[in-house]
């Protein structure tokens, strides 16, 4: 007879994703797969969210992921345009080779 | 019936497919592949979502981050990635290397916090045999439109903002 | 009626704000609708208030009104309030009464200004400043109105600041201003502070008065001294007067109005306002007297070397404003107050006149190059004659009777002294001889101006002189509110006044009596006089005075004009010292502003340059260094951000480790 399925392994699966996408925003180059990245982070992060509520018996943790959920989306739609027009203004969307936010 | 080992045998699937998903979509090259691999993370971790009762959220994942979200991101990688199929071999920077190294601790301290945490605070009243009686979707409704109204609302400015907003950016200015 | 005394100052302030925010834009109709529009609805109120007084037995002659609170902070709370009693009437009635006049008058003088909207727009702020400033029932409010009627005056001073003298004659008032200013200030906060440590924290008049016997003689000295100073700026009074001259700088009838009818008085009027403090302070009395009388002499003697006749104007209403200063200062302060109203009259006349003449004469103003323009001008002539009459004493105008009251007073009030009537005398007589020479000058003889202006000589327009001639029916017919009782009249204005001011000294007056008709004797009239009859012994001294100057005058300068040219080469080197105005303003020049200058050049090098500067400028330029090491942070690469971000992260993940364990 297994146990159930602790939730420390639930967090622990959200550490990992959340650390590969972390790495990952850190070290590509490609502004897109960058992107790509962060939306992993953000669903690390919504994983704990599920993990917490689910533990408590509480629907709080659904809904703030589908609050998440919709961020990012409306991010996603911005984001991709503003790659769209570096995209056109530099020709590139080589994180390296950006820096219009240099001091 | 005891179905524990199959929730167990579902977890490692799903939390290890989720892992290499994710690595792959770290490590590819090719730009598609990448999203092509991120879409199978997504699935993943729809799946371990459904394990732990939130079927709603499982199912918006899927739509919104594996259809939705990806197919978007498809279309802006054809768009702008062209046939830059193969990135220059990138040179060593000490810079990322440093990053990557500070994040891998961030993930110890991550991991300890992950073993050590004792979850407090009040049991609520959705638990997994009410959600069972009441169906996931229909609480979740009924939470999103009563006691969340407000900011669900605000939501839905806040998207409409964001379609305004990308439609402006994305135009292309008349010369 | 006291509910609607606010509408006395809010008419001009209300027709500021309306020409002051119409840019421009409004034709001059509007503009000169609305400015005397607003001077003639404040006077209506007042006359409706001075009325309803008449009915009201004496004691409930005081109409006062809080209208909201201004400023409340701890022991300290300034109300914004008016109050109306028979003083400020009589103010009030000047004020929006002669003001009216004189604004009509400007329409016409002013018509082909390019700055006519700019004009009449400074002329409404000061009038309702001069209204605060007698109709505020608190030193505060009073000292606002104060300070606005000077920043007015600067103004309109500089009205034509396109001109160098002109905005030099502004700065100079201004400055001048503001050291009187500074006393005056100095004296409001030793006023409340001293009141304040006796339990009683007020600036309200109404309050002050019933408190002031807390007041020890040498606080009240001292609080009167320096409102004395605040006096002597703001009326040009020895040794602030300088400004007083060169502010005719300035239109014509802002000469008259500001600084002849009203402005100037402002002084004469504050020290009849706290007059309750001066009586505890005689020796504050004796030396608002002196000063008073000295000036009177002084800047007669000045008028007699003049050739401006703007400039002459001015002295002798330096003189003049010296005559009230001898009235308020031996305690006389309705006679004081009289002798204001009927100045206001034939001053504001006089000015208004010598308007017209510049007028007619295509602007100019030395009276060297006049003459004749009596056949020419002949309104403002035979007005200018009246006024000239009233002002050297002639009996049966005004100036007659405010004179000889303060004269009388002067002599015989227990803080007077015949030496103080004995100058007043002199410089009567030097006014009678100085206005006559002006009067002769002008409008008497050949006329000596060039060909194309004497081409150009003509009256003024109806609403010029309109005003001319109300105003010398004022000059005569506003001598009879106070006729004395010696004469057989009954003192009215003093009677009127009494609520305020005080009841008339004739009682100590008499108990002196003797003494002073002692001090009379050894002067050599008769001994045997009692106080009616030497009364009017002094009376027929300063008449016969006054008519003894008009006919040196008469001598000099109609029936033998050579005259003048030889006294001056006999005594040359006295004519030019006068003509230099004693030079005082060299003096001054020499000693305070050269070494202000010096002073505050030595500061700006060291203090300004060195500390300031240099701090200033270090701290921006450290600034700017540390600044470009930061700046080596912001790469703009979003991912050296994001690293940011995660070391960020490292310490926030570390803290929550660590907090359980410590």
């Amino acid at each position: 007879m297994l146990q159930d399925i602790p939730h420390g392994f639930y967090f622990i699966l959200s550490g990992i994703l959340f650390t590969i996408g972390a790495i990952g925003a850190i070290t590509r180059r490609n502004a897109i797969v960058i992107f790509m990245c962060i939306e992993l982070m953000l669903n690390a992060v919504n994983l704990a969210f599920i993990t917490a509520g689910n533990a408590l018996s509480s629907m709080d943790g659904a809904v703030f992921v589908f609050f998440i959920m919709t961020v990012a989306a409306v991010e996603a739609a911005v984001g991709l345009a503003i790659f769209i027009t570096i995209f056109r203004l530099k020709g590139t969307i080589n994180a390296d080779e950006v820096n219009l936010l240099k001091g | 019936m005891d179905f524990s080992w199959f929730k167990w045998l579902m977890f490692i699937v799903a939390a290890a497919l989720s892992i290499v998903g994710s690595l792959m979509m770290v490590t590819r090259r090719n730009a598609i592949h990448s999203a092509l691999w991120m879409i199978a993370t997504f699935i993943a971790i729809a799946v371990i979502y459904v394990m732990q009762n939130a079927q709603f959220i499982a199912i918006a994942q899927i739509m919104v981050y594996a259809g939705a979200i990806m197919m978007l991101i498809l279309f802006v990688i054809m768009l702008v990635n062209l046939e830059k199929d193969s990135v220059p071999e990138r040179k060593f920077s000490s810079r990322k290397f440093t990053g990557a190294v500070i994040t891998i601790m961030l993930f110890f301290e991550i991991l300890v916090i992950a073993t050590a945490y004792q979850i407090t605070g009040r049991e609520a009243v959705y638990s997994a045999s009410m959600l069972e009686r009441t169906g996931n979707v229909r609480v979740m409704g009924s939470l999103l439109y009563g006691q969340y109204l407000f900011p669900f609302e605000l939501a839905s400015i806040l998207l409409l903002i964001g379609i305004v907003g990308a439609v402006i950016l994305a135009k292309r200015k008349k010369e | 009626m006291a509910d609607y005394i606010w509408l006395i100052p809010f008419f001009p302030a209300v027709g500021f704000l309306i020409n002051g925010l119409s840019c421009n834009k409004t034709s001059k109709t509007f503009v000169s609708w609305v400015a005397c529009g607003a001077l003639f609805f404040s006077f209506l109120v007042s006359a409706a208030i001075f009325v309803n007084f008449l009915q009201l037995p004496a004691e409930g002659r005081i109409f006062e009104k809080d209208v909201f609170d201004w400023i409340v902070s701890g022991e300290l709370a300034v109300r914004m309030g008016f109050k109306i009693d028979a003083l400020s009437v009589i103010m009030c009635l000047v004020v929006t009464g002669v003001g009216f006049l004189i604004h009509v008058y400007s329409v016409g003088y002013m018509h082909d200004d390019p700055g006519f909207t700019r004009y009449f727009t400074y002329l409404n702020l000061f009038v309702f400043m001069m209204l605060l400033l007698v109709t505020g029932n608190n030193l505060l409010l009073m000292f606002v109105g104060w300070e606005g009627v000077g920043l007015c005056s600067y103004l309109l001073i500089g009205f034509w600041y396109e001109k160098d003298s002109a905005s030099n004659a502004g700065k100079k008032a201004f400055i001048v201003n503001r050291i009187g200013d500074f006393g005056f200030l100095l004296g409001i906060f030793l006023l409340f502070v001293s009141l304040g440590t006796q339990g009683v924290w007020t600036l309200k008049f109404s309050e002050i008065q019933p408190n002031a016997h807390l007041l020890s003689v040498p606080l009240a000295t001292a609080i009167t001294m320096l409102f004395f100073v605040g006096a002597v700026g703001k009326s040009a009074q020895i040794p602030l007067y300088v400004w007083l001259p060169d502010a005719m700088e300035g239109p014509t009838p802002v000469s008259s109005l500001i600084h002849a009818a009203t402005m100037v008085t402002a002084g004469v009027y504050m020290i009849a306002r706290l007059n309750f403090l001066y009586s505890m302070a005689p020796d504050t009395l004796f030396v608002v007297a002196l000063i008073g009388a000295l000036t009177a002499i002084f800047a007669a003697s000045i008028g007699f070397a003049q050739y401006d006749i703007k400039k002459v104007l001015a002295y002798s209403t330096i003189s003049q404003l010296g005559y009230m200063f001898v009235g308020v200062g031996v305690g006389a302060y309705a006679a004081g107050i009289f002798h204001l109203m009927t100045h206001a009259f034939f001053k504001g006349l006089l000015f208004l006149g010598a308007g017209s003449v510049m007028h007619a004469m295509s602007g100019e103003l030395d009276m060297r190059n006049m003459g004749g323009l009596r056949k020419k001008i002949p309104i403002t002539y035979w007005t200018f004659f009246i006024a000239c009459l009233a002002i050297a004493g002639i009996p049966g105008l005004s100036g007659f009777f405010s004179k000889d009251e303060i004269l009388w007073k002067a002599f015989s009030s227990p803080h007077g002294h015949p030496g103080i009537w004995l100058l007043g005398t002199v410089a009567a007589g030097m006014t009678a001889f100085y206005m006559f020479r002006l009067l002769f000058r002008t409008f008497f003889g050949e006329c000596r101006a060039s060909d194309e202006v004497k081409h150009h000589i003509h009256e003024s327009p109806k609403i010029m002189t309109v005003p001319l001639i109300i105003l010398a029916a004022l000059s005569i017919a506003g001598g009879y509110l106070g006729v004395p009782h010696i004469l057989g009249g009954g003192n009215r204005i003093e009677r009127f006044l009494e609520p305020v001011l005080g009841p008339p000294q004739h009682a100590v007056a008499t108990r002196d009596m003797s003494i002073t008709a002692s001090a009379w004797a050894s002067v050599g009239a008769e001994e045997a006089a009692g106080g009616g009859s030497l009364e009017l012994i002094l009376m027929a001294t300063s008449v016969l005075i006054g008519l003894f100057g008009i006919y040196l005058a008469y001598l000099f300068y109609v029936k033998n004009p050579e005259l003048p040219k030889r006294f001056t080469e006999r005594f040359r080197s006295l004519y030019r010292v006068v003509n230099h105005k004693y030079y005082v303003d060299e003096f001054y020049e020499a000693i305070f502003v050269r070494g202000l200058l010096k002073v505050g050049g030595g500061l700006m090098r060291v203090v300004d340059d060195g500390m300031i500067e240099g701090s200033v400028n270090g701290t921006g330029s450290l600034m700017k260094r540390m600044g470009g090491i930061i700046r080596l942070i912001e790469t703009g690469y979003v991912q050296a951000y994001a690293f940011g971000i995660i070391v960020g992260a490292i310490f926030v993940a570390g803290y929550l480790i660590m907090k359980p364990i410590m």
